[in-house]
């Protein structure tokens, strides 16, 4: 059985990052928006735990980083549902092709 | 600073009293304006006759010669070390004359309005403007600086053409209003761009500095403009004659004249003030102000000459025929100017030979005693007929006895009649023509015949002719305000003649001694009583002898009665020609190519802003597909193209 290197998980993480950019393009709901980009934010943690354990076997700045993201992750979906709930009240839906007043 | 600093409260008494009457008038002084306008008036005529009687007969005089003085110095703007704008006051025999005839004619205006406006409703506008037309017309007198002259030059403009429109819901009014203020302006254009090249070839804005240079024929200055030239003559003929134009302007000579007339449509008191004894003078004032420096430049005096004696004898003749006894006057005031221009252009500077200068100066006295005097009993008539035109009077001499009087004093003055002021200012102008030009002498001598014609005309169509018209004589002759004026202005024109304004008022300052020769003086006063007595025959009683008269002379008549079709001539030259060829042509370029290039822009952005604004969709989705295509370009910029 072959070793995983790290090519193995930075696959991974590029996978999981596209899955969450091609979510975030095609969705109209904005909470599967929302989940589209804790993907991404996810692909990236996993980059960081990669680097950490390959390059710098000594060290924690990865883990630290990644433990980091994961509170703002978790901030970040406190605001985002905040808004959806504001926007569900004021236009009765949470699909972002009916809040376009913003254009010019 | 001298003790003459108190004159700066001449011309200010009347811009305070502009103020009060202009912000408040009409809300708290409703009833008590005219007296605060007299009241300040009064005050400064009585500073004024102070300051002459100092300057003239207490310390002007230095080993027998009148000197400059400067009251006061504020410099205003300093362009460079050299060249600035002051705000000054000078004091010399002209200025100090010219502001106890301002100040003086300007109290009786003031004191005949307070019967003649009663009832308006716009009684205190009308003395505010009033008291700004006399501040205006004090700053331009004492100016010291050229330029400060100019500003006081237009500011009275404005205050003329407010007071002519004063009674703007009358559409002739406004036209005479405008009419004034463009002719004046463009007359003004000529004066600044005169102003700009004696300033430029003296590197002066002030009066006696600039004087001094273009003066002294050893000067710098005066080489470099003499021998600079324009299509001919020297740049100092250009400058002078320029500043004459601006002069001309405003004192109304031909061709610019033909906003005097219709100025007429302003209240009469008005145009006593302003179109008989002040404003008009200012064009002889200017060029009497640059003297010294218009006798060294012959062709600008010969200008200035034939101008004065043209105008002196078309406006007589036009006179003659006028039946709106304001436009009579209006065309009698015209003339008499263009006595006052011509006498200047004969003068020489200095001595014996300043007489004409003297005499301008002192026609400029009298005059404007008898003409304002005129128009004042101009004004009481109309206040009882309620019309300007002749065929609505006659016989009035018993229903307005005072009015009668004066006005026959005024008459013969105008007329050149002795004892009378208008015969000795006269008498020194027509000699001071016969000793240097006897073409103008023959044509003053003329006009001085006609004068007395149609102002006598003028006297028997109110005052005889016939029985009077008017009946209804509710309020008689007018007030006390209305009747004191004219009997004070009737004792001047009376004693004005024997003012010594010869020993006063002099090119150099020097007194001149005057006599008055019989022999020199029967020819003019011989004809003043033909054309009198011609007047006599015409016009006392009602016939048609006027009128056979008037047929005999067919064409040259009507065409007098038309004013020469000089009005004509100025509507066809700037409607047919300069709107046709410089207006039309102008508003095409600015119609088409100014707004066209502007138009040409603002499509432009429209149509790009059109373009790209599909970007701005709205749609978070794609704000987000740009954000990371700008990403993605600029990763493939760095790691591909950037080293």
């Amino acid at each position: 059985m072959n070793e995983i290197t790290i090519t193995h998980i930075l696959f991974v993480s590029t996978a999981l990052f596209f899955i969450g950019m091609y979510g975030l393009f095609t969705r109209r709901n904005m909470i599967t928006m929302l989940m589209a980009v804790e993907l991404i934010l996810n692909s990236v943690n996993i980059n960081f735990v990669a680097f950490n354990k390959y390059q710098y076997p000594g060290k924690l700045d990865g883990v630290f980083f990644t433990i980091f993201l994961i509170t703002i992750a978790a901030a970040e979906a406190a605001v985002a549902i905040a808004i959806i709930i504001n926007l569900y009240r004021s236009h009765n839906s949470i699909d972002v092709e009916d809040a376009s007043e913003l254009k010019y | 600073m001298s003790h003459y600093s108190y004159i700066a409260l001449i011309p200010l008494l009347p811009l305070a009293s502009f103020l009060i009457l202009g912000l408040f008038g009409r809300k708290y002084f409703k009833t008590f304006s005219g007296t605060i306008g007299t009241g300040s008036l009064l005050a400064s005529a009585i500073l004024s006759l102070y300051t002459a009687y100092q300057y003239f007969f207490i310390d002007g005089k230095v080993n027998g010669v009148f000197q400059k003085i400067i009251a006061l110095k504020y410099t205003w703007l300093q362009f460079s070390p050299n060249v600035s704008i002051d705000m000054g006051i000078i004091l010399d025999p002209i200025s100090v004359m010219m502001i106890v005839v301002v100040t003086f004619v300007s109290l009786m205006v003031h004191l005949f309005s307070l019967g003649y406006m009663k009832g308006e409703e716009r009684f205190a506008t009308y003395y505010a403007f009033l008291s700004l037309f006399t501040f205006s017309m004090l700053g331009l007198v004492l100016s010291s600086n050229i330029f400060q002259i100019y500003m006081f030059w237009e500011l009275v403009g404005v205050s003329s053409f407010l007071l002519i429109g004063y009674y703007f819901e009358k559409p002739s009014a406004v036209a005479a209003a405008k009419k004034a203020f463009i002719v004046t302006r463009f007359a003004d254009l000529g004066f600044l761009i005169g102003i700009l090249i004696l300033a430029f070839y003296s590197g002066t804005l002030d009066f006696g500095v600039l004087i001094e240079r273009l003066t002294a024929t050893q000067s710098s200055q005066y080489i470099s403009i003499t021998s600079a030239s324009f299509l001919g003559p020297s740049m100092l003929t250009w400058g002078l004659t320029l500043v004459f134009i601006g002069g001309a302007g405003k004192s109304a000579m031909f061709p610019l004249h033909i906003w005097l007339p219709d100025a007429m449509e302003g209240p009469t008191p008005v145009s006593a003030l302003i179109h008989a004894a002040t404003m008009v003078v200012a064009g002889v004032y200017l060029v009497a102000r640059l003297f010294p420096v218009f006798s060294i430049d012959v062709t600008a005096l010969q200008i200035v000459t034939y101008v004065g004696a043209f105008s002196a004898l078309l406006a007589a003749v036009i006179a003659c025929t006028q039946t709106d006894i304001k436009r009579v006057l209006a065309y009698s005031t015209m003339s008499q100017i263009g006595y006052m221009m011509f006498a200047l252009g004969v003068s020489k500077y200095g001595g014996e030979n300043g007489l004409g200068y003297m005499a301008s100066m002192f026609h400029l006295f009298t005059h404007a005693f008898f003409k304002s005097l005129l128009f004042l009993g101009a004004g009481a008539v109309i206040h009882l007929v309620h019309s300007n035109e002749m065929k609505d009077m006659g016989g009035l001499r018993k229903l307005m006895p005072i009015t009668h009087i004066t006005f026959l004093i005024a008459c013969l003055a105008i007329a050149g009649i002795p004892p009378f002021s208008g015969f000795f200012s006269k008498e020194e102008i027509l000699l001071a023509a016969y000793q240097s030009n006897l073409l103008v002498y023959g044509l003053a001598v003329f006009t001085s015949g006609l004068t007395a014609f149609y102002m006598f005309r003028l006297y028997y169509s109110i005052f005889w002719s016939r029985e009077a018209l008017v009946h209804d004589t509710h309020h008689g002759e007018g007030t006390f305000s209305m009747k004191l004026p004219l009997i004070v202005l009737a004792a001047c024109a009376l004693v004005a003649g024997f003012v010594p304004i010869a020993s006063l008022v002099t090119s150099d300052g020097a007194a001149l001694e005057t006599h008055i020769d019989i022999k020199f003086s029967a020819l003019p006063v011989i004809l003043a009583i033909l054309g009198i007595a011609l007047a006599t025959f015409l016009y006392k009683t009602k016939s048609d002898r006027a009128s056979n008269v008037a047929e005999g002379f067919g064409g040259l008549y009507k065409a007098a009665y038309k004013k020469f079709y000089i009005d004509e001539i100025y509507l066809f030259i700037t409607k047919k020609i300069i709107f046709n060829l410089i207006g039309r042509p102008a508003a095409w370029i600015d119609k088409n190519i100014v707004d066209g290039f502007m138009n040409l822009l603002a499509t432009t952005t429209g149509k790009i802003s059109e373009l790209i604004k599909g970007f701005q969709s709205g749609k978070v989705q794609n704000y987000a597909l740009y954000f990371f295509g700008g990403i993605l370009g600029l990763a493939v910029l760095f790691i591909y193209f950037w080293n």
